[in-house]
């Protein structure tokens, strides 16, 4: 259990809510207002940063998890909607794995898909969305799959070629 | 510089290898912190008061009932920091840590609350009221010259002697050389057209922010993203007038830069509220506020250019003018800078470029990835394309026809620059890689453009290595990584001069506090100017375990010698560690290296030096245009730009492709709009667009001229900004080639591209150019 509060809430007037989730596989807690984004509570109130804040309209895919098998911008998902859910952050992706990367993430390195990095654990996240729903997407379906996370490094060929790699890897797994 | 050995070249093991990122395992895996992930658990928020309007005179701003709202700790006005109001800029020192009576620009903060929770500085700010009067403002280049146009700058605020002070120009740059007038006679064919390119905003993924921390020592601990974290701690000095030794900045990597995160903004005003409260003071931009922060100065060129008979430029005239925003920021520089270059890489007997950096009531441009050439490049490209048209010849043709030779001239006078590189080499092998010349399909075009830039004009960076008793290494090297992957460099050199294997290296920066100075990280200069400190200081180490084994071991030093990862002894080679064991014997300790990477201006050069080495990139692109709905389907684009050596080969081809990808933002997709009263329109992600996945090329194929022939470590140049400098020219040129129209507007959306498709539907500025 990660029990945490938000103290701030309950002086601009809003109750707060009590939501119990898991997190990577972990049981959460957390007491948010009704208006927190999940972006905000994973941040904040769970202290997972690898979860970005770019443009909080969901645009950018920087804030990318996976809710309950699906991708979710986490800025357009209330904390509060997350009771019971299933939620996948880039922390827990590699967790478990040797030296803490998955395949995925190995390939981004190898890849060289990583600049900045600021929009890259939005980027894996979709990417691991991706080869789980197609196991072995052409360049073009890589392409429509990622196109809600943006990179301004423009790294898109690189990141391309990290999930064609991931893919042909776990093939031959 | 540092003189190179191709022997030397030779021995190297991890330079020219792809070898991973420094710092890459922690951004797959969500763990590298960007500023918005340092915990500071006591940390105030702070939140910005501004105006719906871009100019305003601000008469009253009362912060009563905001103090009275839970939790506000400070409202902070210009009326509560010292007076007059500090200022404070990069060539002039214009901008107020507060606006000061007077909004110039939309976005441009007013007060500032501090609370004790975000929620509650934003509902505090609300509460804040401002009286204020919309003053007429100044939106675009035509607005600002004309003739009563409000001022920008109030005329008292600058020089009596300025002959521009009654004037929004704030700076201008004449370069000249022939007679232009003259030789007009001399030209078969003259093209005269105007040009226009957007403003257009950075949008890096990490908005960024600061946190200002007060010490207890009374001094002021800066955590802020920047590019320049020498420049930052200097401007906190000065502005709050604590000693350099009492300012501390730490930059934690930019999640992304462009040139938009070089310059102080808003750290002032975190510092001031710091001090005034006594409490860290915590600022996360969002987008929207970064995008009222930083933009590339639009650019409006009237330019003329004649040819001879078969294709050799006579002469070409340029009228520049940036639009530049509220306050000058680096903006008369990019405006000089990206001038300089403006007539391009060409053989002109006769050339003029007039310049002027026009100030407006939009947001203060800054350094933008090409600082100003891409801006002028555009016409030039587009010139030569109408040059090429009208005499029956290509694109191609006429750039072989004209571009400089290896050691000959571009820019001439007694400042004369140039070409450091063999560029005709990058232009006949992008020729090849878009297949010029072969049959195009129906629908389709083919463009291709040249373009080049300066680098850094002068530098200075210092660095310090410390090679450890177990032959593991530390490199303290203040380049701000900001994506190009500076550190991985310094890790690949280190590695390779000193023989420590590279999981063993660590690297240091973004801590005035502990790394030695480095002007800035600008200019694609950090792999020329801080790699040969960085190769320096390890060559210093080298020399320095040569000397102390000679006094250890009674060898005499001229029987010694050294060299990558090994010093020669009368018995043989011993690598470093082991002959840095033998003399460090049993008292063991480390080596320190310093090297220094120096380059003076020199005096009276228009740009304050010449150029350490300049950015060539062709770019070639085969498009197919829906002449249905205007849109664009980029089957080809091909970057080649001339790189001296690739230190890390998929590091530049990373960068190649990211400036490629991000050139055809601003050819393609991107301007900032405005509404009457100044207000960018689209404000965000949502409505401003930059390239996605599903906007990059069919094929984008980007290519490396390696000559060993550039200033840095092992020949290397610079290279991060020339794949984008020419992308609008060629995407242009092949635009036109596919519709047989010239665009001259950028960005070449759907609707200009349709618009020019179909010339009865709307008023539209084509037209074919020969005069």
């Amino acid at each position: 259990m990660i029990p945490t509060e938000d103290q701030s809430a309950d002086e601009v007037g809003a109750d707060l809510v009590v939501v119990t989730c898991s997190v990577n596989g972990e049981s959460a807690r957390v007491s948010v207002p009704p208006h927190r984004t999940l972006m905000d509570a994973l941040r904040n109130e769970l202290g997972l940063t690898g979860t970005k804040t770019c443009c909080a309209e969901g645009e950018c895919g920087a804030c990318t998890v996976i809710v309950d098998g699906a991708t979710v911008n986490s800025c357009l998902m209330l904390a509060a909607e997350a009771e019971g859910c299933d939620i996948l952050t880039v922390e827990g992706l590699g967790a478990g794995e040797p030296g803490g990367l998955c395949d995925l993430q190995e390939s981004f390195l190898e890849a060289g898909a990583v600049q900045c990095g600021f929009c890259i654990p939005g980027q894996v996240m979709a990417a691991e969305y991706l080869l789980r729903t197609n196991p072995d997407p052409s360049v073009d379906e890589i392409r429509e799959g990622m196109s809600g996370n943006l990179c301004r490094c423009a790294g898109y060929q690189r990141i391309v070629a990290a999930v064609e790699l991931t893919a042909r890897k776990r093939a031959t797994r | 510089m540092i003189e190179q050995h191709g022997s030397e070249r030779e021995a190297l093991r991890t330079v020219g290898a792809p070898i991973r990122r420094y710092g890459g395992a922690a951004r797959v895996s969500g763990q590298q912190d960007f500023l918005a992930d340092l915990p500071f658990p006591d940390a105030a928020a702070v939140a910005l008061v501004t105006l719906p309007v871009a100019c305003a005179t601000v008469t009253g701003i009362d912060g009563k009932r905001a103090m009275e709202m839970p939790g506000v700790i400070a409202v902070v006005s210009a009326a509560d920091l010292p007076q007059p109001v500090p200022r404070f800029g990069i060539s002039h020192q214009d901008r107020p840590v507060l606006a000061d009576g007077e909004v110039l620009f939309h976005g441009e903060p007013v007060a500032a609350v501090v609370a004790e929770t975000l929620d509650q500085a934003e509902a505090g700010a609300r509460e804040v009221e401002v009286a204020f009067e919309e003053r007429p403002g100044v939106y675009n280049v035509d607005q600002a010259l004309a003739t009563g146009a409000p001022l920008v700058r109030d005329p008292s605020r600058r020089p009596e002697d300025d002959e521009n002070r009654d004037s929004n120009v704030l700076e201008t740059a004449l370069y000249e050389w022939g007679d232009t007038t003259a030789a007009a006679g001399e030209a078969a064919v003259i093209v005269e057209n105007t040009y226009t390119f957007p403003m257009v905003t950075h949008f890096p993924i990490e908005p960024g922010g600061t946190v200002a921390v007060p010490t207890d020592a009374g001094g002021l601990d800066i955590y802020s993203p920047v590019q320049h974290p020498y420049l930052l701690q200097r401007t906190i000095a000065t502005v709050t007038g604590l000693p350099l030794s009492q300012v501390r900045v730490f930059a934690p990597d930019p999640g992304g830069g462009f040139g938009g995160k070089q310059t102080p903004r808003l750290e002032p005003l975190l510092a001031f509220l710091a001090l005034q409260t006594g409490r860290p003071c915590r600022l996360v931009l969002s987008l929207e506020q970064t995008f009222q922060m930083m933009r590339r100065a639009a650019c409006r060129v009237k330019a003329r250019t004649g040819f001879a008979d078969d294709g050799a430029l006579i002469f070409h005239e340029l009228h520049c003018d940036f639009l530049i925003g509220a306050y000058a920021d680096v903006a008369p520089r990019v405006m000089t800078k990206g001038s300089y270059v403006g007539a391009g890489p060409y053989r002109i007997p006769h050339a003029r470029t007039a310049s002027r950096a026009v100030m407006s009531n939009t947001t203060p441009s800054t350094a933008f990835r090409g600082f100003g050439a891409p801006q002028v490049a555009w016409a030039t490209e587009s010139q030569l394309d109408a040059g090429a048209r009208a005499l029956g010849l290509d694109g191609l043709q006429i750039r072989r026809r004209n571009l400089v030779n290896v050691g000959e001239a571009f820019f001439r006078g007694p400042y004369e620059a140039t070409a450091d590189g063999h560029w005709h080499e990058a232009l006949e092998k992008a020729a090849e890689l878009i297949g010029w010349g072969q049959p195009l399909a129906p629908g389709r075009g083919r463009g291709i453009a040249v373009a080049i830039k300066p680098g850094a004009t002068s530098g200075l960076s210092q660095s310090l290595v410390r090679f450890l008793a177990d032959g593991s290494a530390i490199a303290y090297a203040g380049t701000s990584d900001m994506g190009q992957g500076a550190r991985t460099l310094w890790q690949q050199i280190l590695a390779d001069e000193l023989g420590s294997p590279l999981d063993k290296i660590r690297v240091v920066s973004g801590d005035t506090g502990v790394v030695p100075f480095d002007l800035q990280t600008s200019a694609s200069r950090s792999t020329v100017f801080m790699g040969n400190a960085v190769l320096e200081a390890c060559r210093d180490i080298r020399k320095r375990v040569l000397a102390l084994f000679a006094e250890s071991t009674g060898v005499d030093e001229a029987m010694l010698s050294e060299a990558p990862g090994v010093l020669i002894t009368p018995d043989g080679e011993l690598s470093l560690l082991e002959a840095s064991r033998i003399a460090l014997g049993a008292l063991g300790g480390e080596f320190v290296g310093q090297g220094t990477a120096r380059m003076r201006g020199r005096k009276g050069h228009p740009l304050g030096g010449d150029a350490a080495f300049y950015e060539f990139n062709c770019t070639a692109i085969e498009v197919e245009v829906d002449v249905e709905t205007g849109e664009l389907l980029l089957h080809r684009h091909v970057s080649v730009s001339d790189v001296g050596t690739e230190l890390n080969p998929i590091q530049v081809t990373s960068q190649d492709e990211g400036a490629s990808i991000m050139g055809l933002g601003h050819s393609q997709m991107e301007q900032l709009l405005l509404d009457d009263h100044g207000v960018i329109r689209n404000l965000g992600a949502l409505d401003y667009r930059i390239p996605t996945f599903k906007d990059v090329p069919v094929e984008l194929i980007t290519h490396g001229i390696e000559n060993h022939d550039g200033p840095g470590p092992y020949g290397s140049k610079g290279i991060s900004e020339g794949a984008l400098l020419c992308t609008a020219g060629a995407l242009g040129s092949a635009v036109s080639d596919a519709i047989g129209i010239p665009i001259r507007d950028l960005p070449l959306t759907p609707e200009r591209v349709w618009t020019a498709l179909h010339p009865d539907a709307a008023d539209h500025p084509g037209g074919e150019e020969p005069a």
